[in-house]
This record gives C-alpha cells, structure tokens and sequence, in this order.
C-alpha cells in the first residue's frame, strides 16, 4: 500500500473559498456598508444600508502563534461571534460580532489572558515585523524580541486613539525588508557593518560567480579567478547582504558589529501627502539582547516628540515636512552625520537646492 | 515539568504585551523542536547572531515552492531544529476563518509540526512554523484532503492577498476578495512552479487607504478608485458639525488639491469633484457624510519592492483606470498582467524585479511591449532633460505624412 510520503496530493486546489468563512451579517451586507464609526479604541462599528450592525474587537498580536492560542481564539469565535474570525494585514486578531452587548465580555475574557484589545483609530497600530533570530538566516537581529520590548514600552498608545494621527511602527531584520518597513511612519531595521567574509572553497563549490557579482547594488564583488572564487572591494561595499543571499558562502552576520538602524516619516496611504518612503534618522544602535533598552528608549523618544508637537490629523512625516528635517534632528536631539546624506543612485534630487532653510542651535 | 532556564529568552515573558516565549513555551510543552527553538534562542541572544543556515531545497511533489528549507548550523546540540522547515499554506482571501478552518490547521500541523504558526507571514500565507523533511509530504496530504493549497515561494507569483474589501467596508472600490480569490485560482501555476527571472508580487487595495500596502511592496498594485462625484450627506456633514467636528480645520483645510468647501453658516460642503484626486483624507474623517462616488473600478500601479537592488520603488501609475467585472472573468486586467509578465520574462535579468527592468529598459519600451497608452497620469511631471529618442519607424512615418502631404498639394 501506497505511504502518505509516496502518495500524490491533490495539486493546484487553491485557497479556502472565502465566502464559505463569512458570517452571515456580512454575506448579507456584502458590498453594502453604508459607513463605520469607532466605539472605543480598539472597537469598531460598521452600518449596513440594511440598518445591521457589525461590531469589530480588534485584538494585538506578536504574530507568532501556538495553536494552543489559536485553538483558544477558535472557541472565542464559537463563544461569542457564530464561529467567525479574521486576520488584518498587520497580525491582528479582529473577532466579529453583531450582538453589541457581547463586546465587552469578549474584551475581558481577552484581557484577563493578556490579549490587548485595541490599534483602531489614531493609535499606536500592531507592529509588523519578521522572522529573526527565530527562524530567519539573513537575520541581523532579533525582530520577535525587539517587537516584544518596544511593545510592552509602547503598550498605553496601542490602547489609546486620541494621538495625532494613526501610527504604523514596523521592523525588519535584514535590508531585505520583508514587509512594508521602508513606508512606515517608524521603521527599525537589522543592519551589518563589516563585509562579507570570503570562504572560497564554499564559493567555488556551490556559488554562481556571475549572479554573486550581479548581486551587488555597487559593484564591489570582482570575480577572482584564479581561486573561481570573488573579492570584495572593502571601500565600495556598503553590508547590504545581498551576495550572501545568493552565495551562502559569503557570511556577514557579526555579533560585534550588527545591530539596528532607525528610519522615520513613511507612509503608504494616498491620504493628503501619499505614499512616502521612511527616512534615516539614527544609523546605528547596537544589538542589546533580550531587551534591546537603547533602542526601546530612542524610538520612545521619536514617538513622544511627535505626540507633542504634531497638529491633530498630522501623520509623522507630514509633521516633519512641515516643521522641516532640520527642525526634527533639533527636536529629537540627535546627531546629524554623513551617513544621513544619501550617496547611492538617487542622492541628488535629495540635496537642498534652495535657500530656503530654518536655522537650528 | 521541571521548567528549563533560559535567563535570557525568559525576560521577554514579562510585560504587558502578548510574549511570543510564552506562545512557543506553548507549543514546548508538546513538542521537541519548540523546546529546542528556545534554546536556539537564548544562544542567539548570548552570542548576538543567527543560527540558521541558508535555506536548501526541500518541497512536496508537484511543486517548485511553498516550502522555505530550514537548518540550524548547531545541529548536534539541537538535534530537533536540525531541520525545522516552513510550509506557507495560502490564506483565505481577506484572512476570513471560521473556526472549524483555524481548529482543522491546528490539528494537521499538532500531528506535522512544531504547533507554531506566523498569522500571518508579510505576503499573507498563514505560516507553519517548522517541520522535518519527512513530514512536508504527508503534511501537504492532510493539507490538501482538508482544502487548503500551498503559496508561493522562489521566482513565481507570490501569494496575491487582499484587504476586507465589501466584507467590512464602505470604501471598497470592487470586489476585493473576489479579483484575489480568481487571479489565485487561475494563475496557480504560475504560483506553485517558479519559473520566472525573480518573485512577483500582487497586492490588491479596494480603496487609496491602501490597507495592503500594495504601493510599497507588490510589483502589481490593484487599488480602487472612482471616476465620478464623491456622495455627500448634508444631515450627517451637520450632525458632525454640532457633534464639535472643527470641519474647516479637521477636513478641509487638510485636502491637498483644495477641491473641498465649507459653508460654516449653512453647515454644508461642496465638492469641486474635477479636482478632486480622491486621496480619502475627507472621506475617511467623516464616513457619515463623505461616500466614494458609483463609477468604480481601480488604479492600476507596477514596479513597487523594497530595497535591495537598485533602491526601494513605489508603485507608478500604468493604467489609471480600469473597470473590474467579474461578469467577464476580469480579462482586460488579466491581459495586461500577462503582456507584462511576458516583456518581463523575455527581458529581465536573474533575481531583476520588474520595477528595476523598467528603470534599465525605460517605460517607452515597457509601453510598446504591453500596448498601454503613455497619459500624464502616469507621471508627477514630463522630463526635464532633453535626452530623449526617437526610432526610425517614427521618423520614417513623419516623412512618409509628409510626401502624402505634398502629393496632396501638388493635386
């Protein structure tokens, strides 16, 4: 008899049919919403042209789920809202309902477990992160650990909405960027700081020399024949990784040396301004494992400068646009070096070509 | 249970917010290779560095991807992460569940598995968190038997996702879940064999809110847009008014194009709607009064990614309008994805995304490639240095206009 290992699955099925997973208020509203309004932070109320109403418990997530958890999130569903749940795009848990006077027990049967109900609104939204140290090989730092410190310092502004504007902070572990962090009104990112280590004999045996060489945004990898292995140019690389996630040969990772860049003022809405990407504000904080205190204090400081001083509706960067970038390093109290100064393809539409300028202390 | 000591790893179980330590101790109890994971993780917090080695190719039969390889370089200390492989399990459009599906996936990744999951990974596929090789197939069997497919992963189409779309909300241009439910369906294999230069990712917004983030991250942006009048309630523009709505400050001093009024006296608005550039800013600060107009459709935008190579792209504007029926299998954006996919295949370099071959080859030739017609929409402003071409063909008709001209005279 055939084993489950020799057996063929059915291929190419496709997704779950999406409709089979709606509750009813919405296969009977679908396409039908007439407006929402926000109950509390964290609850969300949505009107059909037919008068039904759908309550929304938005719920935070570390995205990193047991199905312990989720079997307990399955039960909820069955508890309190007909068997029925979703997932945002930024790991939210959101339990829906249309029996109003269940929210609140759902919330407290939440909380007492320690599953914060809230990022709806002008808040602080769920962080988006990567794999890390958990499961990532490219991995410059840790993004479960340093998500977990910056959200338990962060935790009063995902449960409040009265900020200026909504708040999207997001992680990456690596310049791959997995996810939006490079639109985001706060990113922190893994970074390297040394080059590649060449291991020749690895390179020979298992790297493509010519896609190695194509890999490098600055040209800084020359094929070295003799050794059918490559070089690295120390004065052009710049550590973005990218050989060594075609050429497992090439490792960068570097206890001493990787830690974690911060970027600011993105965003990806076409609200008011439209998209724009994050902007470097601090090149370098080391990694600081379990709790990364250096950073959770920088990004603390980043995020109450902003509460403090941006108009009501003002979304980070369009705060810094009309303060100007000057202005914010004053405010922020941060350096400002040559490594802010873009030096790749597309620096110069970024110099200041005016003077029009603020004077700063 | 004696608990094990991980001092370090165990300083993430304090704090107000939900600890994914907690959440993999979970699964620790049952399982190995979770329990190990913790261990892994303390070291990497001892010594400030990745264990994991670069991925190798592992998969089910029948597929090129969906399956992320996964060793750790300490494999003699951690024997259970020796192989610890990730199965991306392609979402449900939205990420709607009901709890049935959620408990089926437990199960079959309890008996497979590490019992960890991402809900859900950046593309969107809910993530299995860990497995031996052995196990990918028959995993993939229960999988399969219970409904649910593999997404993408390598050089193919990534897992297109969605936002709630009409399921949830008033701003949705089009059906969402709908348009992602079909292009999975009928590109899978496109998204399970990887045969392209590089990945391809499709995101797809029914409203500028944009909540996919399809701008910055997909290749292929489908955002939802209107064509006509923004609806206005002047009942419910009042009842924000003497709710305390400062709308002059709050609303419409904040519209980018100026597009917007209001009469404070008669507590109305008024909306120059040939001006209007539908950034949503109005609408979404008073959904009461403030509809989307009714000739609906999308946006359509090519070339976002992040960083590496060449720098981070937005999307750019291809086609600003496009009506999306389902009456008609969504052909018309089915035939330009493909137009693009072949100019994009025939041309591209290993691992070049789309948005870097247009930057290399220029949007003249992506424009002749795909039969899209170049409009100003496309661009924040036309070219400011004179470095421009012109082919023979083209010179080559002038003059032929030219000749039949003159014949024309002389007649």
């Amino acid at each position: 008899m055939m084993t489950e290992a020799e057996r063929f699955a059915k291929t190419d099925i496709g997704p779950p049919y999406f409709w089979d997973m709606l509750p009813q208020v919405i296969k009977d509203n679908y396409g039908k919403w007439l407006y929402h309004e926000k109950v509390k932070p964290g609850v969300l109320k949505h009107v059909g042209e037919t008068g039904d109403e759908l309550y929304t418990v938005r719920v935070g997530s570390p995205r990193l789920l047991s199905i312990e958890t989720l079997r307990w999130f399955a039960d909820l569903a069955d508890k309190y809202c007909d068997g029925h749940l979703r997932f945002t795009s930024r790991h939210n848990v959101e339990f829906l309902l249309t029996d109003a006077s269940k929210i609140d027990p759902l919330i407290e049967e939440l909380e007492a477990e320690g599953w914060p109900v809230g990022g709806t609104g002008k808040s602080l939204k769920n962080l988006i992160h990567t794999q890390g140290w958990i499961h990532c090989h490219s991995a410059a730092t840790d993004a479960s650990g340093t998500v977990k410190a910056v959200m338990d310092d962060l935790y009063e502004y995902f449960k409040r909405d009265d900020l200026p504007a909504k708040l999207k902070i997001s992680m990456a572990c690596c310049l791959n960027m997995c996810g939006a962090v490079h639109c985001s009104d706060i990113a922190f990112v893994g970074v390297h700081r040394k080059v590649p280590r060449v291991d020749d004999a690895g390179v020979a045996n298992a790297c493509e020399i010519p896609n190695v060489v194509a890999s490098c945004p600055t040209g800084a990898i020359r094929p070295n024949p003799k050794a059918k292995s490559v070089t690295i140019n120390e004065e052009k690389c710049m550590y973005c990784g990218n050989c060594f996630s075609v050429c497992p040969s090439l490792p960068i990772a570097d206890p001493e040396y990787d830690g974690v860049a911060i970027f600011v003022g993105g965003k990806v809405s076409n609200t008011r301004s439209g998209p724009a990407f994050s902007k470097l504000v601090i090149p370098y904080i080391p990694n600081e494992p379990p709790r990364w205190p250096t950073l959770v204090k920088a990004i603390r400081n980043l995020v109450e400068i902003w509460v403090k001083d941006a108009r009501k509706g003002e979304r980070y960067g369009e705060w810094i646009e009309r303060i100007g970038w000057e202005r914010f390093f004053e405010m922020a109290n941060l350096p400002f070096t040559d490594k802010h100064i873009d030096d790749f393809i597309f620096s110069v539409p970024t110099f200041r070509t005016t003077t029009q300028f603020k004077f700063t202390k | 249970m004696t608990e094990k000591r991980r001092p370090l790893v165990d300083e993430l179980k304090k704090g107000k917010f939900p600890s994914f330590v907690k959440e993999i101790e979970k699964s620790a109890a049952k399982n190995e290779a979770a329990d190990q994971l913790l261990d892994l993780l303390e070291r990497s917090y001892e010594d400030k560095r990745v264990h994991w080695k670069h991925g190798g190719i592992v998969g089910v039969r029948g597929y090129g991807g969906g399956v992320i390889g996964r060793y750790s370089d300490l494999p003699e200390e951690f024997p259970a992460l020796a192989e610890f492989h990730t199965m991306r399990v392609n979402q449900p459009s939205g990420w709607f569940y009901t709890s049935d599906s959620i408990r089926k996936l437990c199960d079959i990744w309890e008996k497979h598995g590490s019992g960890l999951t991402n809900m859900h990974g950046a593309t969107g596929d809910a993530i299995l968190l860990g497995t031996t090789t052995e196990h990918l197939q028959p995993c993939f069997n229960e999988l399969s038997d219970a409904g649910f497919d593999l997404g993408g992963s390598g050089s193919n189409l990534r897992t297109p996702s969605a936002c709630c779309g009409p399921a949830r909300c008033e701003y949705a241009c089009f059906d969402t879940l709908d348009l992602c439910h079909h292009i999975t369906n009928y590109y899978q294999d496109e998204l399970h064999r990887p045969m392209w230069p590089y990945k391809f990712k499709i995101k797809i917004s029914g409203c500028p809110n944009d909540c996919t983030a399809s701008i910055a991250r997909a290749d292929f942006s489908i955002i939802g847009t209107w064509r006509d009048a923004i609806r206005i309630n002047q009942e419910a523009v009042k009842e924000y008014a003497n709710n305390g709505m400062n709308i002059q400050a709050e609303v419409v001093d904040y519209c980018p194009t100026k597009c917007i009024a209001y009469d404070a006296e008669k507590k109305e608005i008024t909306v120059d709607n040939d001006n209007c550039t539908r950034c949503m800013h109005c609408i979404s600060a008073m959904p009461k009064a403030l509809r989307i107009g009714k000739d609906r459709g999308a946006t359509l935008l090519l070339g976002g990614k992040a960083t590496i190579v060449q720098s981070a792209f937005l999307s750019w504007v291809i086609k600003p309008f496009i009506k999306l029926d389902k009456e008609d299998g969504y052909q018309e954006l089915k035939d330009i994805l493909e137009s693009i996919w072949d100019w994009w295949d025939e041309n591209a370099k290993v691992r070049e995304r789309v948005g870097e071959l247009v930057y290399r080859k220029g949007m003249g030739d992506f424009l002749r490639a795909t039969g899209l017609e170049p409009v100003p929409q496309m661009v924040r402003h036309p070219r400011e240095n004179p470095y421009f071409f012109w082919r023979p063909e083209e010179l080559e008709a002038e003059k032929a206009a030219k000749e039949v001209a003159g014949t024309e005279v002389d007649e």
